[in-house]
């Protein structure tokens, strides 16, 4: 296969990786949140503040995020970016540092989040607007509009509520392996089906949870990459691509961006799905992964639902998906990209303790914004 | 000027349901907008909406008693756009996907509202 594309592959890679305040995290600002990401993140990269030259941040109630944290950590940044693809932010953030990095126009890039909605609920002004074509309808947002992609996949190619239970249960049984994941109690098919339906076909239990967190990533060129703390993990393909913003306007409600975003990154990459040993796609429903499977080419589409049964994206499955217990059951603030860039260093690194798995070279972290709107892929490597 | 959200209120409120189609293009757009959506093409006018469509997705929206519970829905109209509405004039758990229904105009509070009924 030949594509021309300009992604520096490999020439980049995130070097520190960190967390902070999963679950709950009362009594600070979100801003405090992401800060104590971001120092955690440096000192794993064996970095300081004196280094970073580039901000990534989206704050969840700020629109003007990215300077507020660089004047919180005492930056003057040459880039600040803190863009409004929603919960992509992040891999698509990874995208533009790799660019700017191998440009030369930065050193040293970092990616934070931080946000902390259940213990500070947020002032009662939304991050976005009504639409008016939609709003007199009261969809729950963004729940129904996921609950309608999930009504057509299920119509079209027969996808069962039961199929769709299984993506919760998995999440739930890497939850119990991690001990950073904020839900670990047992979850079974039955329970998730028999939970509460909020809007058809997704119950309380196909939705992603809504607690506070916080993350960071640093990013430097390669060849620095090599002197820093930790096994580097270098960017080999990173892609994005926006197909709608309401769900009234997706063009194919079975089919999402990461149909577009996931061959660009792996053809960047030089690799395909069948190489990759961790899908981190972003769960923030359970029709969400059955998507992405099937658009990043783990399956054909429309054999999503029965690609996830019979427990083979759990632990000890066929295809190891959020090992970090993922939105459904690890941490969900609002936006959660970042924190699955963080789980499949982690992973790549072997830092992932009881759930590590045993071979973990390659890597896809796959984001998605609004409601299927904005999707960007990004495939790392064991360095 | 088109002013698209006020002129498709302006004509719901006398109780048309309308939409825009490109003089050059023909192609027809919902929603409502200055320029047709991947050409570009901003000789949009207003023509009557045959008032037909399929649900093509669906969800209902459970409240908890004594609210009611209702649904959303995608519907493709029969000339193309998709658009959110609801179905009114069936029970919630009847509704289907493939159903042919047909737009009505509803008062919503003090405001028209575009919905549909089983065809």
């Amino acid at each position: 296969m030949t594509m021309v594309h300009g992604f520096p592959r490999g020439r980049t890679a995130i070097v520190g990786a960190a967390t902070f305040g999963i679950g709950r995290c009362p009594g600070v600002a979100a801003v405090d949140m992401a800060a104590r990401a971001s120092m955690l993140a440096l000192a794993d990269a064996g970095l300081s503040l004196k280094d970073v030259d580039a901000l990534y941040t989206s704050a969840p109630y700020e629109a003007l995020g990215g300077m507020e944290l660089a004047e919180y950590l005492g930056l003057t940044p040459k880039v600040v970016d803190c863009n409004r693809t929603g919960g992509s932010a992040f891999e698509v953030y990874v995208q533009q540092a790799a660019l700017a990095l191998e440009a030369g126009l930065i050193d040293c890039a970092l990616i934070a989040y931080g946000s902390n909605p259940a213990s500070n609920p947020p002032p009662g002004v939304g991050m976005t607007q009504q639409s008016p074509w939609e709003a007199p309808y009261k969809p729950l947002a963004p729940l129904s509009s996921y609950a309608l992609a999930a009504s057509r996949h299920m119509h079209v190619y027969g996808t069962t509520r039961a199929q769709l239970a299984e993506v919760a249960v998995a999440a739930r049984r890497w939850a119990q392996l991690n001990p950073e994941a904020a839900v670990r109690d047992p979850l079974s098919i039955e329970d998730v089906l028999s939970a509460r339906m909020v809007s058809d076909p997704l119950t309380v239990r196909d939705c992603c949870l809504f607690n506070d967190g916080a993350a960071a990533v640093v990013m430097v060129r390669a060849d620095r990459a090599k002197d820093c703390a930790k096994r580097p993990i270098p960017v080999l393909g990173a892609a994005h691509a926006v197909t709608h913003r309401e769900i009234s306007s997706m063009p194919d409600l079975t089919v999402t961006g990461a149909a577009i975003s996931g061959p660009q990154a792996f053809a960047q990459a030089g690799v395909t799905a069948a190489d990759i040993e961790l899908a981190m796609v972003y769960d923030a429903f359970t029709i969400t992964p059955i998507l992405f499977l099937e658009d990043l080419g783990f399956c054909p589409k429309g054999e999503g639902g029965r690609f996830v049964a019979d427990g083979a994206i759990a632990p000890g499955g066929r295809l190891a998906v959020n090992t970090n217990g993922g939105g459904l059951s690890c941490v969900h603030p609002g936006m959660y990209g970042l924190f699955l860039l963080v789980e499949a260093v982690r992973q790549l690194r072997g830092e992932a303790g009881e759930r590590q798995l045993a071979r973990a070279e390659l890597a896809v972290a796959h984001g998605n914004g609004g409601v299927l709107s904005s999707e960007a892929t990004v495939i790392l490597a064991r360095g | 000027m088109i002013q698209p959200e006020a002129e498709w209120r302006a004509h719901l409120a006398e109780g048309r349901f309308m939409i825009q189609r490109s003089r050059s293009t023909g192609g027809h757009v919902f929603y409502p907008r200055i320029v047709e959506p991947g050409t570009g093409a901003d000789d949009l006018e207003w023509v009557e909406a045959s008032g037909k469509g399929v649900v093509h997705a669906l969800t209902v929206v459970r409240k908890k008693d004594p609210a009611e519970s209702y649904t959303v829905v995608l519907v493709d109209l029969a000339e193309g756009p998709r658009m959110m509405s609801r179905v009114d004039g069936i029970n919630v758990d009847s509704v289907r996907i493939g159903m042919d229904v047909t737009a009505r105009i509803v008062a919503e509070g003090d405001k028209p509202l575009l919905v549909f009924v089983p065809a």
